[in-house]
């Protein structure tokens, strides 16, 4: 496999950023409701992470170092906005279900994750192809999510009603806590059937990438020092 | 007065940001593990949701809304907050150091919390007054703080139990959640009963 397709099937499956990464939860749990909703949010995502991680990876070698991650998140912030205008303008019933998870994109942690990773070390061909994949790999463990959600929790799929579960569906699933269980249940079970073991990190502020844009440090490692200055 | 006991009441119950609005997991799954740091945490979390709101709603109302700017909400939103947060921990380091050592550690990792963003704008699109939007962001930050607490405890005793291999780590934590989340659906219609209006 060259490298290319390599870039673009890596977020896909081997760095899912759902489920292998942990990455961008609360729009996962929060969307996923219905099939549509989390294709829409997929989609907003996958097109603020494509032009995100272009201008970034073409504008590496213009922003200084230091001030980076406030440009990445002025950067995201203004494609974020441009998305929100365009779903309010063509897709106003999307609008309104995905409602303040939109101009939250802006604190994806993917998003910001997948600069400070990726664009700002490769060119803009690469870039633009991990962020294929990895907006691929996000909406489809949103589709996944929201397809179990649905049609067992409404007994719908895409709004179609399914026969024998339309009568019998769990509504608890499309709720709060379904949203957490079928969340842990489809992590367990990449856990158990994974070929690609996910990295034995913890999934606190060691995973998040933005734990080197705080000071440098994690947050153990400053919890660390806090108990050393105490 | 009884509409700001509601505003509080079901921001800290029934909407609670964590459990029922999927707002700021990442904190809540990271550093929920020891009481002290979720208790560090939450408070600052609670400390930097009401200077956001009392930076970002005048700015909205009375520069962004009058000049038709609205749509500048997000940028500007992220912006402030993050100077924001940047600021308070250098006027903290220099004036009350005890506090900063207490919150210090916890504050930029709130920069770009999205419960902190989300309770900016919601206070915009709610509709609220300045005092409702600030007792808004004062019982979301509670609740916050009780669902952290709450699942610092839970977590606790889960550590020490026995967890089949493939739900080790997130899964059963994210379980647990569930579950913690689930107590807090027996509050919906609470406060409809307790306050007829």
């Amino acid at each position: 496999m060259n490298k290319t397709a390599q870039n673009f099937v890596k977020g896909i499956i081997k760095e899912n950023p759902v489920l292998v990464l942990v990455l961008g939860t609360c729009p996962t749990l929060a969307t996923s409701t219905s099939v549509i909703n989390a294709l829409g949010m997929g989609a907003a995502a996958t097109v603020v992470l494509l032009c995100s991680n272009i201008v970034i990876s073409a504008l590496r070698k213009v922003i200084p170092d230091k001030v980076r991650i406030p440009c990445y998140i002025v950067l995201i912030a203004g494609f974020v906005t441009m998305v929100q205008m365009l779903v309010k303008a063509f897709a106003p019933d999307l609008d309104k279900a995905l409602g303040i998870y939109l101009p939250l994109i802006v604190v994806n942690c993917i998003i910001l994750g997948r600069a400070e990773m990726f664009a700002n070390k490769n060119n803009v061909f690469d870039s633009a192809i991990d962020a294929l994949g990895m907006g691929v790999g996000f909406t489809l463990a949103l589709f996944c999510m929201a397809s179990i959600r649905e049609v067992f929790g409404n007994g719908t799929f895409a709004g179609i009603e399914i026969p024998v579960l339309i009568d019998n569906h769990i509504s608890i699933l499309t709720m709060a806590p379904g949203g957490f269980f079928v969340f842990g249940l489809l992590i367990a079970a990449v856990n158990k059937f994974g070929k690609y073991k996910p990295k034995k990190k913890d999934f606190g502020c060691e995973g998040c990438p933005q734990a080197e844009s705080c000071g440098k440090t994690s947050c153990e490692k400053q919890e660390k020092e806090a108990a050393v200055n105490d | 007065m009884t509409k700001l006991i509601v505003i509080l009441l079901s921001a800290v119950f029934i909407n609670n940001y964590v459990l029922s609005r999927f707002l700021g997991i990442c904190p809540f799954l990271g550093v929920s593990k020891k009481l002290d740091s979720a208790t560090g945490m939450s408070l600052a979390v609670i400390f930097v949701m009401l200077m956001a709101t009392a930076a970002t709603y005048p700015i909205q109302k009375y520069l962004l809304d009058p000049n038709g700017l609205g749509y500048l909400q997000t940028i500007v939103f992220i912006l402030v907050i993050a100077a924001l947060v940047q600021l308070v921990e250098i006027v903290l380091k220099r004036y009350v150091p005890s506090l900063h050592k207490s919150l210090g550690v916890y504050l930029p990792l709130i920069t770009t919390n999205c419960a902190v963003l989300g309770v900016t704008i919601l206070n915009i699109d709610e509709g609220y007054t300045f005092v409702e939007a600030m007792v808004n962001s004062l019982g979301s930050g509670l609740g916050f703080f009780l669902a952290m607490v709450m699942f610092s405890g839970v977590r606790s005793t889960i550590e020490g139990s026995d967890i089949p291999e493939s739900f080790k780590g997130l899964p059963v934590t994210l379980t647990a959640a569930a579950i913690t989340s689930l107590s807090f659906l027996g509050f919906s219609g609470v406060i409809e009963n307790l306050f007829p209006m």
